[in-house]
């Protein structure tokens, strides 16, 4: 039987039969549906990638006012765009890794504060020119500068000065940053011809696969890029097509229709999950769901007060009933395992009694107004009627308000002393910290104003010895933890999911579908 | 013809002085929805300095009287500008969306409306038996359950279950007439679904409301069989309210359908107004307003029109 079995794993690793005739004929041997399905899916991974053919990818997140222009790059769909026919210099891999991709080598000064990048050489646009440093430089230049409406501006401004010499890209920075390679994975930052200055809509770059046409807030279709300089990409043609509700995503994945989609809602992943044609696809990630409070203003400006905030937040509740499972929970600072140089601390968690003790202390009686809109997270209204509940517990009361999706983003968040909101992570503590922690921070929006706070995120940043470096992120995320105005319940999962006819999944670091990279990381299977 | 004629050219102007108003009223909405379209478009990425780059670059801070004048003058010649937010020329999207959205209009009222009318003379022709109460309850109940959700049950046995015709409605100029009829063929079904009863009952009424004429007895008595009367006395009788109820649907087909193009992913309009808004872009806002306006009025008055023809009052004064 044994034989028979290995006889049909290789049939179907070469791609001669499909996963339903698989099961089928293993079911004959008495082999189970489930087990079936896992030996049919290593079978095809172990036979290694495909080329050619068709993947077909449902999106979440993109709309018809979409720019294609990668310095305004703001939504899933966007950043997805971009990577197919752009490239950055450096690109997150898995295990805190970067591995170079435009730039073939970096180094730095011992203080950090100078920085070299060689570029690689024999690289081509799909225009036909070849890539240079200079265009590298003029790509730098198009995401700084105080005209900018670059996304990539925060990361762009500690530079000081950034030059050409040779094939070497060389950037000085005003204070120095150990962190500097993992800002340059920024989606932002794709190196353009002449930077793009002429026509940032161009599409035009080094990637894999060219734009064959766009169709904003509907359908991209690119073709593999003949001239690309590596082997990476398989399927022929890779065709996004944009579909904003999740019923209708997830049916075109059951139909057939496309082969991979991303966000797949919580609430009904399991169900999804136990279709026998589709994989959903968990990946942990730094993206956190938060309750925000403005530590300079009344009653937030009192300890007490955040604190029985935080040890009436009952943060399993949450990981079972809003994110259902797919997450983990967190401990009142933004940073999870997935950052480099995490240090775990002692979990804070439900506890009614505490949270009664430092209210009463607070001296405070009038509830406490938490606002909330369904777009600052999903099924962010519910998780604010559990946060009430679990504070009721308590005895503290708290009071919510609905607000509108529309203009939750200028009104609400970072202007109202207390709402729901998110964050979908930074690559590094440094970038994550500085860009919403910093006393001086344009996204400060919990208000956390802390002179040690600010003095270690600074030190940190110039420090190359990583245990030091370390250290420091540890008391840090300490101070935050009992002193911040972030609260901070649940780290969400990237939940994805793809069909049987598509195969490759695996390991990646940074964001959903591998890092945006799944439809030229797959491939084509049956 | 001297007041049926008279009553036409003040139905047309006042559908134009309609629409200008209308046009003024779709500038002062956009202007005090809250947030700009500097802050939309960068989102929860706004910085101070991106913000006041942006809102340079889009003129947004000119005064709102030159921005409207510029504005009317410009969509008159055709001209919508560019979208704030993507830079592409609006005419050029719009015209596209529109094709799209008329595409899926038409074919929906291809069905729908000689269905509707159909069933309408058939629930009369066998009025309080089982057909006509058949006919009621299935139309009233389809009209009753939300469009999404009729989508999403067809979708859902449709194209996922039987695999009849794709779940995702997208059609592109690359196709065969048959292949984008394959394609819209479940929307197409939502639709006929929601606009049927409305149609369906109005005409129903309104022949049964001749039906009590003098006229029709005489009809019965003179020995003409109960379809003939219906069809010859009874149905050019009540054109008017019916086309009325016409005229509406189709306008529904051509502005509302937006909760059915997000269900199947359809490249129409109101999906890309609802884009725009969300970004506050705003010149392609008013541009989609306008457009829907325009539809709107226009199909009123064609179904005044209509009417005022269909009077032999009118028609053939004294």
């Amino acid at each position: 039987m044994t034989n028979h079995l290995n006889y049909l794993a290789a049939r179907a690793g070469a791609g001669k039969m499909s996963r339903r005739e698989f099961i089928g004929r293993a079911g004959a041997l008495g082999i189970g549906a489930a087990i079936a399905n896992t030996m049919f899916a290593q079978a095809v991974q172990a036979a290694g990638p495909q080329k050619g053919g068709t993947i077909k990818v449902g999106v979440n997140g993109s709309g018809s006012a979409d720019s294609l222009d990668p310095a305004l790059s703001a939504n899933q769909g966007q950043t997805l765009v971009t990577r197919m026919w752009g490239e950055p210099l450096l690109e997150l891999a898995p295990g805190n890794a970067i591995e170079p991709i435009l730039a073939e080598s970096y180094s730095s000064s011992p203080d950090a504060k100078v920085w070299t990048f060689k570029i690689r050489s024999g690289v081509t646009f799909s225009n036909g020119k070849t890539m240079t440093a200079d265009d590298v430089l003029a790509t730098m230049e198009r995401h700084s500068g105080d005209e900018t409406k670059s996304g990539a501006l925060g990361i762009m401004r500690g530079i000081q000065s950034m030059r050409v010499e040779g094939d070497e890209f060389i950037i000085e920075l005003e204070q120095p940053n150990a962190d500097l390679p993992y800002l340059m994975t920024d989606y932002h930052l794709l190196i353009q011809p002449g930077g793009g200055k002429d026509d940032p809509t161009a599409t035009i770059g080094t990637g894999p696969y060219v734009m064959k046409s766009a169709d904003p807030g509907v359908r991209f279709v690119f073709e593999k890029n003949e001239n690309y300089w590596r082997d990476f990409g398989n399927a022929g043609t890779i065709e996004l097509i944009v579909i904003n509700d999740d019923t209708a995503r997830v049916a075109a994945l059951q139909s057939g229709q496309v082969d991979l989609v991303n966000r797949v809602p919580p609430r009904t992943a399991g169900l999804i999950d136990r279709a026998p044609n589709i994989t959903v696809h968990k990946t942990a990630g730094p993206g956190h769901y938060v309750f925000i409070a403005h530590r300079d203003t009344a009653p937030f400006d009192n300890n007490d007060v955040m604190l029985a905030l935080k040890w009436g937040m009952n943060r399993q509740e949450m990981i079972d009933k809003i994110l259902f499972g797919y997450g983990s929970v967190g401990n009142d600072t933004p940073i999870n395992a997935s950052y480099p140089l995490f240090t775990p601390m002692e979990q804070r968690e439900y506890d009614p009694d505490k949270a009664a003790f430092h209210w009463k202390k607070s001296g405070r009686t009038d509830p406490v107004l938490l606002r909330t809109s369904d777009n600052s997270f999903p099924s962010a209204p519910d998780a604010a009627a559990l946060f009430q509940q679990s504070l009721g517990n308590a005895g503290i009361p708290l009071e919510i308000k609905r607000e509108p999706n529309d203009g939750y983003w200028s009104e609400v968040w970072n202007k109202q002393p207390f709402c729901t909101s998110y964050w979908s992570g930074r690559p590094v503590q440094d970038q994550m910290y500085s860009t919403a922690y910093l006393s001086t921070a344009d996204w400060n929006d919990t208000r956390f104003k802390n002179e040690t706070f600010d003095q270690l995120l600074l030190a940190a940043r110039a420090e190359l010895d990583q245990d030091k470096r370390k250290q420091m992120y540890a008391d840090m995320g300490m101070i935050l933890h009992n002193e911040g105005g972030l609260i901070c319940p649940m780290f969400n999962d990237f939940l994805d999911a793809s069909s049987d006819r598509v195969a490759g999944w695996g390991e990646s670091a940074g964001f959903g579908l591998m890092n945006y990279y799944a439809p030229m990381k797959m491939w084509v299977a049956a | 013809m001297a007041p049926a004629l008279k009553l036409l050219v003040q139905r047309v102007a006042l559908g134009l002085m309609l629409l200008f108003l209308v046009s003024a009223l779709i500038f002062v909405g956009t202007q005090i929805l809250p947030g700009d379209v500097a802050q939309s478009i960068l989102g929860q990425s706004a910085t101070p300095e991106a913000l006041a780059n942006l809102r340079q670059e889009l003129g947004l801070n000119e005064p709102a009287l030159t921005r409207y004048f510029d504005w009317l003058f410009n969509a008159l010649q055709g001209d919508f500008g560019t979208a704030l937010t993507n830079g592409q020329d609006i005419a050029h999207s719009v015209g596209n969306r529109l094709k799209n959205t008329l595409f899926l209009a038409f074919w929906a009222a291809v069905i729908a409306v000689p269905l509707a009318i159909f069933l309408g003379l058939l629930a009369v022709r066998f009025r309080d038996r089982w057909p006509d109460k058949l006919i009621s309850t299935v139309t009233l109940a389809s009209i009753s359950i939300p469009e999404f959700l009729i989508g999403y049950l067809i979708m859902y046995f449709v194209a996922v279950k039987l695999r009849w015709f794709p779940s995702v409605a997208m059609i592109n100029d690359g196709m065969s007439l048959g292949e984008k009829l394959s394609s819209i063929a479940m929307p197409v079904m939502v639709l006929t679904l929601v606009v049927l009863a409305h149609m369906m009952r109005m005409t129903r009424a309104a022949i049964l409301n001749v039906m009590q004429s003098a006229y029709i007895e005489t009809a019965e008595l003179k020995g003409l069989n109960r379809f003939q009367v219906i069809y010859r006395h009874a149905f050019p009788n009540s054109i008017a309210p019916i086309v009325n109820v016409v005229m509406l649907n189709l306008a529904y087909l051509v502005v509302g359908v937006v909760v059915v193009e997000v269900v199947f992913v359809y490249p129409g309009m109101g999906q890309y107004l609802v884009d725009h808004v969300s970004k506050r872009d705003v010149p392609v806002v008013q541009a989609c307003g306008l457009i829907f306006a325009a539809v709107y009025i226009g199909l009123n008055m064609v179904a005044d029109v209509v009417s005022i023809l269909t009077n032999p009052r009118l028609r053939h004064p004294k």
